[in-house]
């Protein structure tokens, strides 16, 4: 038993990595009180340490803590990308300045950051209901705190409140839906919940229930349409850092957890068809369920996004309406299906990443987050504006960019799948999308600077880590078979 | 045939020069215009005689299509390999380029367009660095569409057109520049996604068993996918004469007949076409026009061929349609640009009806008619630009007897201006004929209807030229000073074509006879 621990333990580097540096963080926050990013370089610090850890254990197919976690080459790949966005996330903290009214609780933030990351860390690799419970909490509740951490403003109070009521519901749903699925299967870990299905439970009604309140809990966390009412208001009066951080690596751990949830728990394993999915549980069509809730998150997502001035807003009916095109990935749960939600997600990251990080920079000087008064910004900061262009051109999916590659292995992933009017809907919303991020770049460029305005500044390192999420995204679009083979090994997941 | 230089194949060479351009653009200093010109002309002019070159050995005998060993030039390499995945076999995308007949006369017109949409861009003074840069990414795509012979790299390039257009038009176009953007960004955007679609489509249904290992290799070469036996048993578009085969031919056939233009696809035409700086013009009727065109035959044609003869008399009565609507339209105009947009329209209809009549002849007609009208137009946006540049004026009304006052170059525009007519012994004759004696074969009332369309041509062409050449010179025109050096320079190489295409179209048929004789063939046999 020991020996199992300790074995487990060695397979748990990463994990053990971040919570030690949040320890520090919190020893440190004691000690040094000079209102600097001193904890936040030790979180990046040791999210970097982590992130080494998370490389060597490629190639690994194991259980640990008796058949909790498992440390696969799945896991793997959505750690790799949950690292890589916080440690954007947090130089991009180090950047802001709406941040700096609160420096002397700066490490409180990058506590509970290092919490969230913690949990995001459990939520790819749990194999038991338990545990996907407890990381599903662990990363809930420290965004709540995250999301109102500017809590002498009054929107950001009110987002941590809407947040949080939506959110406890919601959680208490799928709670509420785990135990259901426990009572039927009497098993918490999901192999044991497969095999329990596979010989037949004979509940069919209550199975698709308790299937249902799972599915309204993850839907919540990757705000999929109809679940997803908080998302603009909580992106909106959240710290810009902390919206960019929801809709990039919150989104990738929810995805993880959630095709590792279904693609175990609910398919025959024994066969897993091109198209087929869902042999197991009997009653709803699973998949025209699930498709239609990604074609409504592109629809309801692109066309709302399209009525707003407030880019996070917009950006927050972007994330909607994106997390609609990779669940449309989650509809063929065959290889083709995964991979393709993975080539979105690692994509994305950048792109996403790339266009809140330059909304930060521009509110930083501006103090507006409003499209309207990016009038002639052009003029005004040029890189910034160039590279503005291209993430949103890339969300949109014109080639030469990453965007384009992500939009065609998920599109080809559906017609693969024979989901052709599916992949129409998320052609014609795609059109659709390509109003509001143009009518970005046109208020960048079609308007002459006020007069008077002065040219924009911004430092190196600011500029160093522009480029750090430019150049990934352009170079995606050209040359992604790397990328490609990363995901394509990765999808072997541990008992799949 | 093999040609290099520095080890590099001239295709490469071709599309990309202009890509090493923008970036010494980019990379030169603010202050030195004149230094960003001169990268601009250079670089084009280089295009210009590496066209040259490749007319110069280009075999005229070998027929493309779809037998990789009769393209010329050809460059392929593996881009993207993924190797074996258990549930779709190996997947392929390649750098894949090459000529022939369907487009070598294609490439000329770019290199020579691109060229001359350089000398006219001189006067820019508004962002010079940016509108330069912008200008040679749009040639890189461009030209890129015309030599791509895999359907992702041509898709790539089709829609890296689309940005530097948007901002081409939208920043240095006339007052109401960002409308016509973004519809025309719009427009072509719709296409683009119905085209990615259908592409992915094919893609899925074709796989070709590899020689050397034995494993089957979904690909995005269009040769492949030209070959009927490569589509995998009960795939979406396997068999022949299939609704989804047909469903995947009408999207295709909208995203180039929104690049066509045709009825009714075509109301983003007129907007950009005014609105756009006059080398933008001249881009985008001499060129961006004729993808759309060649795209069909390239694609439509070779892809689903079966399709395309189910859906041939349609083609051609959108064509009759397009000529005539075009042509009625163009009458009622009073700025000189929409005139010309309406009037390609109508020319481009005629393309449309050309290769639709499926006979080597109407093909010869279409595809010799889109290198006239890339000509033909570029002489009238250049000369409507001349008009512009001196008196901020476009209004067909606001001019007269001019000829009094730039007789050099009434001469010119009127050559032109002929030639879009059809005159005998200018080179839109020649085309003209073939494309409607080609039609005339297949489609006896379609085309006796079309002809009439040329009547309607002849009247507003003439009207036109009295209303702004003839006459009584208006007082506040009396000062207009003829042609500079710079607009000989771009007029000249045009109107020497214009002539000697009139008189002597040989050398441009001889290079493309062959492989549209063989494209016929092709299709008309793919059907049954």
């Amino acid at each position: 038993m020991i020996e199992h621990t300790l074995h487990s333990i060695s397979q748990f580097y990463p994990e053990i990595i971040v919570v030690v540096t949040l320890c520090v963080i919190i020893i440190v926050d004691l000690l040094v009180k000079n209102g600097k990013h001193t904890t936040g370089w030790i979180l990046l610090g040791g999210l970097l340490l982590a992130g080494i850890s998370v490389i060597m254990q490629t190639g690994s197919n194991l259980a640990v803590f008796y058949d909790m976690v498992a440390v696969d080459p799945f896991a793997v790949f959505f750690k790799v990308l949950i690292i890589l966005s916080s440690m954007f996330i947090v130089l991009f903290s180090m950047k802001s300045s709406e941040l700096e009214a609160y420096s002397s609780r700066y490490g409180e933030y990058y506590m509970l950051l290092a919490g969230m990351i913690f949990g995001m860390l459990l939520m790819v690799g749990s194999t038991n209901l338990l545990m996907i419970y407890l990381a599903f909490e662990m990363v809930s509740i420290s965004s709540y705190v995250l999301v109102g951490y500017m809590k002498k403003e009054r929107r950001s109070s009110e987002a941590s409140m809407k947040y949080i009521i939506y959110g406890a519901v919601s959680s208490g749903v799928m709670l509420y839906g785990l135990s259901l699925l426990v009572g039927i299967t009497g098993a918490t870990d999901i192999f044991q919940v497969n095999s329990a299905l596979a010989a037949g439970v004979g509940e069919s009604f209550i199975l698709n229930i308790s299937i249902l309140m799972i599915v309204v809990g993850m839907g919540f966390k990757i705000a999929i349409v109809p679940f997803h009412f908080w998302a603009p208001d909580v992106y909106e009066g959240a710290p810009i850092t902390i919206s960019a951080f929801l809709a990039v690596a919150s989104q990738i751990a929810a995805f993880g957890l959630i095709v590792r949830f279904f693609s175990i728990s609910f398919i025959d394993s024994g066969g897993v068809t091109a198209t087929g999915t869902w042999q197991i549980v009997e009653g709803l069509h699973w998949d025209l369920l699930l498709g239609g809730m990604a074609a409504l998150a592109m629809i309801v997502g692109n066309l709302t996004a399209l009525r707003q001035d407030n880019i996070k807003r917009m950006l927050a009916y972007s994330s909607i309406a994106h997390a609609g095109y990779m669940l449309m990935g989650l509809v063929i749960l065959a290889g083709e299906g995964l991979t393709s939600i993975m080539i979105y997600l690692f994509i994305y990251l950048f792109m996403n990443l790339g266009a809140f990080y330059v909304a930060m920079l521009f509110s930083n000087k501006l103090e507006t987050e409003s499209i309207e008064k990016y009038k002639g910004l052009g003029f005004r900061a040029p890189l910034e504006s160039i590279a503005m262009t291209i993430f949103l051109v890339s969300l949109t999916g014109l080639p030469p960019t990453g965007g384009f590659v992500a939009k065609l292995y998920i599109f080809g992933a559906a017609i693969s799948g024979g989901w052709i009017w599916l992949v129409t809907i998320a052609g014609i919303t795609t059109v659709i999308s390509l109003f509001y991020y143009i009518r970005v770049v046109r208020n960048m460029y079609f308007f002459e600077a006020e007069q008077g305005a002065l040219q924009l500044k911004f430092d190196l390192p600011s500029k160093i880590i522009l480029l750090l999420l430019l150049v990934p995204t352009l170079l995606l679009g050209i040359y992604f078979e790397p990328l490609i083979e990363f995901a394509r090994s990765s999808i072997a997941m541990f008992g799949g | 045939m093999e040609f290099q230089i520095f080890g590099i194949g001239i295709l490469t060479w071709l599309v990309f020069l202009p890509i090493v351009g923008m970036i010494v653009v980019l990379l030169l200093p603010d202050k030195k215009s004149n230094a960003m010109r001169w990268t601009a002309a250079i670089v084009t002019g280089l295009q210009v005689i590496l066209a040259g070159v490749i007319y110069a050995i280009f075999d005229r005998a070998k027929v493309g299509v779809n037998d990789i060993e009769s393209f010329q030039f050809v460059e392929q390499f593996s881009w993207i390999t993924v190797e074996a995945v258990p549930w779709v076999g190996r997947i392929e995308i390649e750098y894949f380029m090459g000529l022939d007949g369907l487009s070598v006369l294609m490439v000329m017109l770019t290199a020579l367009i691109g060229f001359i949409g350089v000398i006219s861009s001189w006067n820019i003074e508004k962002m010079v660095k940016g509108y330069f840069a912008l200008y040679l990414l749009l040639v890189t795509g461009m030209m890129g569409v015309f030599v791509a012979l895999d359907f992702f790299l041509f898709f790539i390039f089709w829609e890296v057109m689309l940005l530097p257009m948007y901002f081409l038009i939208g920043l240095w176009g006339g007052p109401r520049r960002e409308y016509a953007a973004i519809k025309f960004f719009l427009y072509t955007f719709v296409g683009g996604i119905l085209m990615l679609l259908t592409m992915l489509a094919l893609y899925f249904s074709v796989a070709y068993i590899d020689p050397a290992t034995g494993q089957s290799v979904h690909t995005f070469n269009m040769l492949h996918m030209m070959n009927p036996e490569n589509f995998v048993e009960g795939s979406l578009l396997f068999g022949v004469d299939t609704t989804w085969r047909y469903v995947a031919w009408m999207a295709l056939f909208i995203n180039f007949a929104i690049k066509i233009p045709l009825f009714p696809f075509h109301t983003w035409l007129p907007d950009a076409h005014v609105e756009a700086p006059t080398p933008i013009s001249v881009i985008l009727a001499g060129v961006l026009l004729k993808l759309g065109a060649y795209g069909l035959l390239r694609i439509n044609f070779g892809i689903l061929p079966d399709a395309t003869i189910y859906f041939v008399y349609f083609m051609a009565a959108l064509g009759m349609i397009s000529i005539i609507y075009g042509a009625l339209c163009a009458m009622a105009q009073d700025d000189f640009k929409k005139l010309i947009a309406y009037s390609s329209i109508s020319h481009m209809g005629i393309v449309v009806l050309g290769i639709a009549a499926l006979n080597t002849q109407g093909m010869v007609g279409g595809v010799l008619q889109m290198f006239n009208h890339g000509i033909i137009t570029a002489v009238l946006f250049l000369a409507v630009g001349v008009l512009y540049d001196r008196t901020q004026k476009r209004g067909l009304y606001d001019f007269g007897g001019i000829a009094n006052q730039m007789p050099r170059y009434t001469g010119i525009a009127v050559v032109g201006m002929f030639a879009a007519l059809g005159l005998p012994g200018l080179n839109g004759f020649v085309s003209e004929l073939f494309s409607f004696l080609g039609a005339f074969e297949a489609y006896k009332w379609i085309t006796i209807i079309s002809v009439t369309g040329i009547i309607i041509t002849a009247a507003y062409i003439l009207w036109t030229v009295q209303r702004v050449f003839l006459g009584k010179t208006p007082e506040k025109l009396e000062t207009l000073k003829d042609l500079t050096l710079r607009e000989y320079l771009a007029f000249t190489p045009l109107i020497i074509l214009i002539v000697l295409l009139g008189i002597y179209p040989a050398p441009a048929i001889e290079l493309m006879n062959a492989s549209l004789a063989h494209l016929v063939e092709f299709v008309t046999a793919g059907g049954n």
